[in-house]
C-alpha cells in the first residue's frame, strides 16, 4: 500500500498544502467555510457593504495626464488603491477573511506583516469586529516602519517584534505558523497575501479580484477598449493578482509583475523571485524561492518591506510559467526615482512597493500608441514610507 | 501487504520493546559532535535516534530547536554531510539502532527526491520525518521511500479528529503522535488525552506509535510509554548540548538513562 493523499490547491504544479498535521483539519474546516460563505447571499451583501461604506470601494481609476504626456505615449491610468480605507489594497482582503473568521466563531485574529500595511489593515478590521488581534513584524520592518507600529497599537493591537532569521517578513511568517499551531481553536490566521497553504491563494485572490472587476468595467467606460497592459509591483502577488485575474481571459492585455530587484539581480542583496528563485516548498506552497545550493531559504533584500520575501504566490509561479504574465525586476534606485517621479508629475506619493509598477510603466509607456493605455495598481499610499526615502537620499529626519 | 519486518527491519527490531526516541540536530555543534553523541545516546541506551538536518526556517520548531539549526548552519552543515555521517556510523562505528532523518521537505526536495532516497538507503536511513509533508501530499515521495526501504513516518496530532483513522491506515515504520498543540519544546504539563489517541489508532494498525512534543522528563516519559510504544524527546537534549556544547557527553548520557528507566520500568 503506498500512503498518497490527494493533494489540493494547485495551480499547475504550483501550490499544495504543506503545512504540519496540525494545522490540516483547520485549513479544511476555512476551506468548507470559504465555500459555504461566498455561496451564502447575506455574507455577500456584508462584505459589499463593508467594501462599499467602510472602506470606500470603488476605488477610482484615474487618468494620470501629467505623466501620460511626459511620457508621450500609452493613456496612463492609475488604479488608485492607495484610496481605499488604511491606505492599501490589504483591506479588501482583510475584511473577507475576518468576516469568515467571525462566520467560523473566531475571537482572535494573527497576521503577519511587512511593511506594515496589511498589519494595520488587519488590526482595523479587528477593532471593527470587536476581535483580539495580534501582529507578527520582523524587527527590523519594525524600525523601518516605526509609525506603522504605533497606528497597530493605536487600534488596539499587540505587536510582536520577531527577532529569528533574518528579522524581515519571512520570520514574520515563520512566527504566525508557530503561534497558530499553538492556538489554533479560537484564532484565524488572517494571511496577507496569495500565499501560504491552500485554501489561502485562492481565498485571499478572491478578496482581491474586486481591483481587476472594478479596473475593467473602468477603463472600458474611460477608453472604451481593453488596456494593453496591465501592471503591479509582487512581493507574494496579492494586489498584482488581485487587478490581473479578471484579466486573464484577456489574451490582448499584457500582464506584467514588478517584482524587487534590491540592489540588482546580479547581486545577493534583492528579493527578485521570479528573476533568480528555483521550484521550492516552502511556507506551505510549492513555488518559486530564493534559496541556496542546499535549499536553504536566501536572506533577501529590498528598500520595500513589503516586497522583501523570498517566494512569490503559486499563482503567479504558474502564470510565469504559462507565459500568461511576464515578471520583471526594478531596482531600488528605479523605486526610489518613481517615488519621486509621480510625487512631482501628479501630486501623489504612492508607497514604495506601487513605486517599483511605476518605475517600470516609465519603460514602457513611451513605447506604446497614444490610442492605447495602461492600468498601473497604485497598490498603496507612501506616508508609511517618507523617513526611509529622505534616509536613502542621505538626509537625517527624525520621526519622533 | 508484505511483512514490515522484512521492509524496515531495524525498526520492527527497536519496537519490540518500549523505545527511547532521541532527537539532536546533525552538525550542532560540529558532525564530530554529533557522530559521538549519537553512539552515546546508543550505548546508553536510545533505541533510535532522530538526526535534525538544519534548516533556515523550521516553522514547526520552538526556540531550543531553532537556535540549534542556526548553529549547525553556521558551522557549515550540509544535507550530504549529514549522509556521510549516517555512513560513518554504520561502516566505521559499527551502529545497529535505526536512524532517523527529520527534515523539512525543501532540502530534499532541492538534493532532488531520487538522489536522497538512493544515498539513504545506501547510508542506512530507516525512516524520515517530515513535518512540512502531511498525508494528503505524501504522494510527493511516498513511492520513492518505499522503493528504497525508508520509511516515511506519518504525522497525529491533537486536532486531527477524523483524519486519525485514514492516516493510521496507511503509517509504516512507527507513527509520530504529537502530544500537543503548536511547536517543539519542553512543556510542564501535557494536557491532551493520549491514551485516546492511541486506542483510536490502535483500532487501525498495529504499527507502533511514538509520542513526542513537549515531553522532557523522566515522569512524563513513564506516562507517555504507559500508553505508546515510544516516547520521543527532542529540545532537553538539544539544551543540554547548547549549555555544554562539545563536552555534553555525560550529561546526554546520564539524561539518556533516565529516560530510558523511566520506559523500561
Amino acid at each position: 500500500m503506498v500512503s498518497s493523499g490527494a493533494s489540493r490547491g494547485r495551480f499547475g504544479p504550483f501550490g499544495g498544502q504543506y503545512i504540519p498535521e496540525t494545522l490540516m483539519s483547520e485549513l479544511i474546516r476555512l476551506e468548507a467555510a470559504y465555500h459555504e460563505a461566498m455561496a451564502d447571499p447575506s455574507f455577500v451583501a456584508e462584505l459589499d457593504g463593508l467594501l462599499r461604506d467602510y472602506a470606500g470601494r470603488p476605488s477610482l481609476l484615474y487618468h494620470a495626464a501629467n505623466m501620460t504626456a511626459d511620457l508621450g505615449g500609452a493613456q496612463v491610468y492609475l488604479k488608485r488603491e492607495d484610496l481605499n480605507h488604511t491606505g492599501a489594497h490589504k483591506i479588501n482582503n482583510v475584511l473577507g477573511q475576518c468576516l469568515l473568521a467571525r462566520r467560523m466563531g473566531k475571537t482572535r485574529v494573527i497576521a503577519e506583516t511587512g511593511a506594515g500595511q496589511h498589519g494595520v489593515a488587519t488590526a482595523t478590521a479587528a477593532a471593527l469586529f470587536g476581535m483580539e488581534c495580534e501582529i507578527f513584524m520582523g524587527e527590523e520592518d519594525t524600525k523601518r516602519q516605526a509609525l506603522n507600529v504605533y497606528r497597530m497599537q493605536l487600534l488596539g493591537a499587540t505587536v510582536h517584534p520577531v527577532t529569528s532569521g533574518t528579522a524581515t517578513l519571512k520570520d514574520a511568517v515563520n512566527e504566525t505558523l508557530r503561534e497558530w499551531t499553538r492556538r489554533v481553536a479560537d484564532t484565524h490566521y488572517v494571511l496577507g497575501s496569495v500565499m501560504g497553504p491552500h485554501p489561502f491563494p485562492t481565498i485571499v485572490r478572491d478578496f482581491q479580484a474586486v481591483i481587476g472587476r472594478e479596473s475593467r468595467v473602468q477603463i472600458l467606460e474611460k477608453t472604451g477598449k481593453l488596456p494593453a497592459a496591465v501592471l503591479a509591483c509582487v512581493g507574494g502577488g496579492s494586489n498584482a493578482i488581485g487587478i490581473f485575474h479578471e484579466f486573464i481571459p484577456d489574451e490582448s492585455v499584457a500582464l506584467i509583475g514588478c517584482e524587487a530587484a534590491g540592489l540588482g539581480v546580479d547581486t545577493p542583496r534583492t528579493a527578485a523571485t521570479i528573476a533568480t528563485g528555483t521550484l521550492g516548498v516552502f511556507h506551505g506552497m510549492k513555488s518559486y524561492f530564493c534559496q541556496d545550493g542546499d535549499g536553504q531559504i536566501a536572506p533577501v533584500y529590498s528598500i520595500s518591506a513589503g516586497l522583501d520575501y523570498p517566494g512569490i504566490g503559486p499563482e503567479h509561479a504558474f502564470l510565469h510559467d504559462t507565459g500568461r504574465a511576464t515578471y520583471v525586476p526594478v531596482t531600488d534606485a528605479e523605486a526610489v526615482d518613481a517615488f519621486e517621479y509621480l510625487a512631482r508629475t501628479e501630486g501623489i506619493i504612492c508607497a514604495i512597493e506601487s513605486a517599483h509598477a511605476i518605475a517600470h510603466a516609465r519603460q514602457i509607456v513611451p513605447t506604446l500608441s497614444p490610442d492605447e493605455s495602461v492600468i498601473v495598481c497604485l497598490s498603496g499610499r507612501g506616508d508609511k514610507d517618507v523617513a526611509a526615502i529622505a534616509r536613502y537620499r542621505g538626509l537625517d529626519m527624525v520621526e519622533e | 501487504m508484505p511483512d514490515p519486518s522484512e521492509l524496515y527491519p531495524r525498526l520492527s527490531q527497536a519496537f519490540s520493546r518500549k523505545v527511547f526516541v532521541a532527537f539532536v540536530t546533525g552538525g550542532d555543534p560540529s558532525l564530530a559532535d554529533t557522530r559521538r553523541y549519537v553512539r552515546e545516546l546508543a550505548d546508553a541506551g536510545a533505541g533510535l535516534v532522530e538526526i535534525g538536518v538544519p534548516f533556515s526556517d523550521p516553522t514547526a520548531e520552538g526556540p531550543v530547536i531553532q537556535d540549534a539549526s542556526m548553529r549547525a548552519l553556521a558551522a557549515g552543515t550540509r544535507l550530504a554531510d549529514l549522509f556521510d555521517l549516517v555512513e560513518q556510523l554504520r561502516r566505521e562505528d559499527g551502529l545497529t539502532i535505526p536512524l532517523a532523518l527529520m527534515t523539512y521537505l525543501n532540502p530534499v526536495h532541492h538534493y532532488g527526491y531520487g538522489t536522497f532516497f538512493t544515498r539513504a538507503e545506501q547510508v542506512g536511513v530507516d525512516a524520515l520525518i517530515v513535518p512540512d509533508l502531511p498525508y494528503e501530499e505524501h504522494g510527493e515521495v511516498a513511492e520513492l521511500a518505499r522503493a528504497h526501504h525508508v520509511a516515511l513516518i506519518s504525522m497525529i496530532a491533537p486536532t486531527s479528529a477524523d483524519r486519525v483513522q485514514m492516516i493510521a491506515r496507511d503509517a509504516v515504520g512507527f507513527i509520530y503522535l504529537v502530544s500537543s498543540l503548536g511547536v517543539t519544546g519542553e512543556r510542564a504539563q501535557i494536557t491532551t488525552d493520549i491514551g485516546a489517541l492511541v486506542s483510536q489508532i490502535r483500532g487501525v494498525t498495529d504499527v507502533p506509535v511514538a509520542v513526542g512534543f513537549g515531553v522532557s522528563t523522566p515522569e512524563q516519559a513513564a506516562a507517555m510509554a504507559q500508553v505508546a510504544d515510544g516516547v520521543i524527546i527532542g529540545s532537553a537534549i538539544v539544551r543540554l548540548i547548547e549549555r555544554d556544547g562539545s563536552d555534553a557527553d555525560q550529561a546526554i548520557q546520564a539524561f539518556t538513562r533516565s529516560i530510558v528507566a523511566a520506559i523500561q520500568a
